[in-house]
């Protein structure tokens, strides 16, 4: 009997590998898809190659003035010159009032101090910039240190006071240095009433337990913006007469309440996700409520709501713009008042982009940061 | 030590656990704190708005400076804490600010329903339209029908409603705006036909549109609107204090008396002079023991007379560009309303 | 020594506590008071009760105590008073311009808010499936666009969105009152938004003749659908219910329209001297707003769509497909029916986020629940109390209603696992 010996085989044809097979089956693998890929091609040029060189090649960017944006223009009717609106995005514009729509008025009109708000924003980037390094090792204390010190440290930078340098109030705090505290401050004292709000909902207590989903869906029912007109309107009437808020902080206030309740959804889908079997397992060595929720369920829990976490968080940063509807300047009310300062006039749709090109970059960054995360923390435990 | 007390709120806010102050009067608490904390629009050029040094200028702001300098003898111990319209009255009565001046109208309801005390008026205004030139309309009696843009929660839109309910006109259609910019936004973007403002604030808008030739305010004055400062009902030592700060501009004004000529007039030998600038009558005194005596004497030297604000924030010289003479906002003895009760 | 009791858990048996001896015995022995888990249970709660209960009094004799200073008379009169502003905008209820009490404002604002999130939830949805199967389509390019899609409307303020369409794009694109697009002078397009023609009844029982005639097709079409399902249950044989239907609801009501008289006119917009007059108007606010709330909330619902696809299994298809179902009859049978299962639950909870988001119309002049209600209303009364309670419990209400849907919806499709 003879060896089987198998012809060897045939080569792939040509049209289904390499860029013309990665076309063929990916763009033309049928007469309507064909049509569709070359329509799709056609309005994209249509529309991506004025906007880029709307964006770049005819726009602005040096100058100190609206005079940099303009440009001569002879009317072929009386042969007059003219300066008219060149072509192009105006970034003059954004580029001269960069201090007032990134740090606010108060360090617009005190140029000496605006060292403090960009340490602060260094700092920040210094301490996040290793969460990303897969080598380093202290990922969950830095991660800790940023949530529980950072906050102080950047208040202590911006405001001034702590440390002897001359004062910004927070009512003077604005443009994206105040989005970025309102979010930041939101989230971080958001995160303990989150868990405790998360461990009430779960608990078998059921005075506890109603108090606690009262909590969160009273929260999670109302629009952002009536809870911030609660904070502006209500709140002075809550507290004893003499006891005044700053604006600002009114506002913390209300984004607190109003995250808590997202924190605590998301931490509870966490402690849903953990096996029965943990808190059995733990009960059986022993443990009682709070060490088995403080060693061997919440640990796991956060870790896994933290992509969770996350996405709320994306939501409060780009929520945060509501601050302008009960007078905060927070980064988008700071570039359209910016756009409609006299020496400025009509250059709103530069401050929109410029805005949202910003809003963008953080929130894609962080949302894609999370689906990392999730991947990364998917260690097959989850209860499916 | 503001921002410490800040904090101390924050931590009771936690716990939910306060005591209720005993409650000094606003004049008192302004001499402990050794500053005023005065409410402001902040954005309104020629009432309130920050110049190019962040300097909060106009006549509004002049008033804060004025309280300052009568009570705590120098009229840069001021904090300005900007207020939408919106929140304005909670903001005073909740004692966030001693003092609010705000372009604020006084009215009935307000006066007899807020808890709230109007002193007098540093600027009287009036509602009035604004509309583009090419629509071709001379008069507000022909704006029946029109889609007005508005800024939401100011007097304005109820006169504008009154107006033209009086003059039988067909209804208009309201955009009500958040903000005085959103407003202006939609005008200039043709949400609306008509822009209805206080007639100061219409000749301002115009001024910062693109082509403020293509806009035009129509000349009807559709309503009173007499401005001033507020305070809290049931505290009268403060409120005579904001009330005598201003007629003491008045009076200045009256008298000939401004800030660069006021060092001259120290030891003048006119009765009503010597009582305004303090060698006579002890009459900082009579409103309270811990003003000193010559509390008008620093208000004018350091702020100026009415007049002097006028035209240094809103007069014919500067991009508001009202003029004064022979208008509502003149002396009582050039024709106008302004009349302060005398020193004495 | 191990020693402590589980707090909480079903592995409680009984409230001892357990303790090794000195001999090494395990013996169970009365614990104390302290630590019975029952008491603790009652302690702790009745402690969380007496917080609870303390912080509402002291807010409420705060506020008590505030209002009283401040001279604010809590009370309901003034919602019969007559407001002083005006309102612009109410398609269904009764609007005379400056005769509104505040009760009348109040539920205009809640119809307005309604109004623009119950279009924007049909569009937002429509929207959400074309881009979430787009997501998922071969063509490589298609799919792209869609993931841009998503990320560029996820990843941006909604406000800035608002900001955008309106006083950008839309206000400066659509022509003046006197320059409007009109088609066959029935249909305009200006700044103030779209004008139709409306409908007026001339004689009214002709009129309820006709929407007798309408009711009938609706009734009948009902019974058709029922009566075809139930045929193709039993024989098996398909019978084209859907355009039966259609041409039942098309057909129907156009003959009645004539066989009862024509009792409708239409009444066209006419030009003023700054907008047109008549018809129905859909406002740009209106537009805005509803255009904002459906592209944003697309972007969602789109991420729903695809991982509801892609959560059905793929031994499905191969087997619709051995069953010698073709990939339309996949899709609609097999996929589809599977999918929503999935795809509904976090739908819903965006609904009821679009509906939140319409608040946002308050920075655009749309006369919404929280622009004339909340903004304007708040601020001619000083009711804040009040006022923000019942808006808030306008939104509780919704969020009740959505909820109880969802539970009805999951109970429903609950899946019966072996």
């Amino acid at each position: 009997m003879s060896k089987f010996t198998p012809i060897p085989a045939r080569e792939p044809p040509a049209s289904s590998v390499g860029v013309v097979g990665w076309v063929r089956t990916h763009l033309f693998s049928s007469w309507f898809n064909s049509v569709l890929t070359v329509l799709i091609l056609w309005s994209l040029l249509q529309i991506v190659l004025p906007a880029l060189q709307w964006l770049f090649l005819d726009a602005s960017w040096g100058g100190a003035n609206s005079d940099a944006c303009k440009t001569d223009f002879i009317s072929p009717e009386d042969g007059e010159h003219y300066r008219v609106d060149a072509p192009g995005a105006c970034w003059t514009f954004t580029k001269v009032r960069f201090v007032q729509i990134m740090f606010g008025l108060y360090f617009a009109a005190h140029p000496s101090e605006v060292w403090r708000p960009v340490l602060m924003f260094a700092l920040f980037g210094g301490l996040m910039a290793p969460l990303f390094m897969p080598a380093f090792r202290w990922k969950w204390q830095l991660g800790v240190f940023t949530l529980l010190v950072f906050p102080f440290i950047a208040f202590a930078l911006v405001h001034g006071e702590w440390l002897g340098l001359p004062v910004a109030e927070t009512n003077e705090w604005g443009g994206f240095m105040l989005t970025f505290f309102l979010a930041v401050g939101g989230i971080v004292l958001a995160l303990p009433i989150g868990i405790v709000m998360a461990l009430g909902r779960r608990s078998d207590l059921p005075i506890i337990r109603s108090l606690c989903v009262f909590y969160i869906e009273l929260w999670r029912a109302a629009p952002l913006i009536t809870i911030l007109f609660m904070a502006s309107n209500l709140l002075p009437l809550f507290f004893p007469s003499g006891v005044d808020f700053d604006k600002v902080v009114r506002a913390l206030i209300a984004i607190t309440m109003f995250q808590s309740a997202y924190t605590a959804e998301a931490i509870r889908g966490g402690l849903q996700a953990i096996p029965k079997g943990q808190g059995e397992a733990a009960s059986a060595l022993g443990m009682g409520y709070w060490k088995n929720t403080g060693f061997i369920i919440l640990p796991q829990a956060m870790k896994i709501s933290i992509p969770g976490i996350v996405n709320t968080f994306i939501e409060l940063f780009k929520d945060t713009t509501l601050v302008g509807i009960i007078g905060l300047h927070d980064f988008l009310g700071s570039a359209q008042i910016a756009a409609r300062s006299p020496d400025w006039k009509g250059y709103d749709f530069e401050a929109y982009v410029y805005v949202a090109l910003i809003f963008f970059m953080c929130c894609f960054a962080m949302s894609k940061y999370s689906q990392h995360l999730e991947r990364k923390l998917d260690t097959g435990h989850k209860e499916r | 030590m503001k921002h410490s007390k800040t904090w101390q709120t924050l931590v009771l806010a936690g716990v939910l656990s306060f005591s209720v102050p005993a409650g000094a009067g606003t004049l008192e608490d302004v001499q402990e704190r050794d500053e005023l904390v005065c409410g402001i629009d902040g954005g309104l050029p020629g009432f309130s708005a920050p110049d190019n040094s962040g300097k909060m200028q106009g006549v509004d702001a002049d008033v804060c400076y004025g309280i300052a300098a009568a009570v705590l003898g120098d009229r840069d111990k001021v904090k300005f804490v900007p207020l939408t319209a919106k929140e304005r009255f909670t903001a005073l009565s909740s004692g966030e600010v001693d003092v609010l001046s705000r372009n604020t109208t006084h009215t009935l309801t307000r006066d007899a329903s807020l808890g709230l005390n109007f002193t007098y008026y540093n600027f009287i205004d009036g509602a009035g339209f604004m509309i583009r030139k090419a629509m071709g309309v001379s008069s507000a009696k022909g704006l029946g029908g029109a889609r007005l843009c508005i800024q939401a929660g100011t007097t304005t839109e109820q006169a504008v409603g009154d107006f033209f309910r009086a003059n039988n006109l067909q209804a208009f259609t309201p955009k009500p705006f958040d903000t005085s910019v959103q407003t202006r936004e939609g005008y200039e973007a043709g949400a609306c036909d008509i822009l209805s403002s206080d007639k100061s604030q219409l000749a301002a808008i115009r001024s910062e549109l693109a082509n403020p030739g293509a806009h035009v305010i129509l000349p009807e004055t559709i309503s009173k609107e007499p401005l001033g400062p507020v305070v809290r009902q049931g505290d009268d030592v403060w409120f005579n204090t904001v009330k005598w700060v201003l007629f003491a501009t008045m009076n200045a004004e009256e008298l000939g008396v401004t800030s660069s000529n006021i060092s001259s007039h120290k030891n003048s030998s006119n009765p009503a002079i010597a009582r305004l600038v303090g060698k006579e009558g002890g009459l900082c005194k009579l409103i309270s023991g811990v003003l000193s005596d010559t509390c008008f004497y620093d208000v004018i030297s350091q702020v100026g007379n009415f007049g002097e604000s006028y035209e240094a924030n809103v007069g014919e010289n500067t991009p508001i560009g009202l003029k004064r003479e022979g208008s509502v906002n003149d002396l009582w003895s050039r024709g106008g309303l302004i009349y302060a009760p005398p020193l004495r | 020594m191990i020693r402590g009791f589980v707090f909480c858990g079903e592995s409680l048996y009984s409230p001892k506590m357990l303790e090794g001896d000195k001999t090494g015995q395990v013996v169970g022995r009365d614990i104390p008071l302290h630590r019975d888990p029952k008491i603790r249970a009652i302690a702790f709660q009745a402690a969380a009760v007496l917080f609870f209960v303390w912080a509402l009094w002291t807010i409420g004799s705060n506020t008590v105590a505030n209002m009283e200073e401040r001279g604010i008379v809590l009370g309901l009169s003034w919602l019969d008073k007559l407001a002083p502003f005006q309102v612009g905008f109410s398609p269904f209820l009764d609007n005379v311009l400056g005769e509104n009490i505040y009760w009348r404002i109040f539920f205009i604002g809640v119809q307005n808010t309604i109004y623009v999130s119950f279009f924007g939830i049909i569009a937002a949805t429509l929207l959400g499936f074309v881009i979430g199967v787009m997501r998922l389509s071969p063509n490589w390019l298609v799919a792209k666009i869609a993931s841009v899609y998503v990320e560029i409307f996820r990843n941006i303020p909604l406000l800035l969105w608002f900001f955008f369409w309106y006083f950008i794009v839309f206000l400066p694109a659509l022509p003046g009152v006197r320059e409007s697009i009109s088609f066959v002078d029935a249909v305009f397009i200006n700044k103030s938004g779209l004008y139709l023609p409306l409908p007026v009844a001339e004689s009214s029982s002709a009129a309820a003749v006709f929407l007798l005639i309408c009711l009938a097709a609706v009734v009948g079409v009902a019974y058709l659908v029922r009566w075809a399902r139930k045929r193709q249950d039993w024989t098996g044989k398909q019978f084209p219910a859907l355009s039966a239907s259609l041409a039942i609801l098309i057909l129907v009501p156009v003959a009645g329209f004539y066989v009862s008289g024509s009792p409708y006119s239409l009444e066209y917009a006419k030009l003023g001297t700054f907008q047109l007059s008549g018809g129905i108007n859909l406002t740009t606010e209106f537009f805005v707003v509803w255009f904002a709330l459906t592209t944003y909330t697309a972007a969602f619902i789109g991420e729903n769509v695809r991982g509801g696809i892609l959560a059905v299994s793929h031994g499905q298809t191969e087997a619709a497909r051995s069953l010698g179902l073709h990939h339309g009859q996949n899709i609609r049978l097999v996929i589809i029916p599977q999918a929503m299962r999935v795809i509904i639950p976090p739908t819903i909870s965006q609904y009821l986020n679009l509906t939140k988001n319409s608040t946002l119309a308050i920075a655009i002049a749309y006369e919404e629940i929280a622009s004339i209600w909340m903004g304007i209303s708040l601020n001619t009364t000083g009711q804040a109390l009040i006022i923000i309670a019942m808006t808030v419990g306008v939104f509780w209400t919704l969020s009740f209603l959505t909820s109880a849907l969802l539970n009805w919806y999951n109970k429903r499709v609950q899946l019966t696992e072996r």
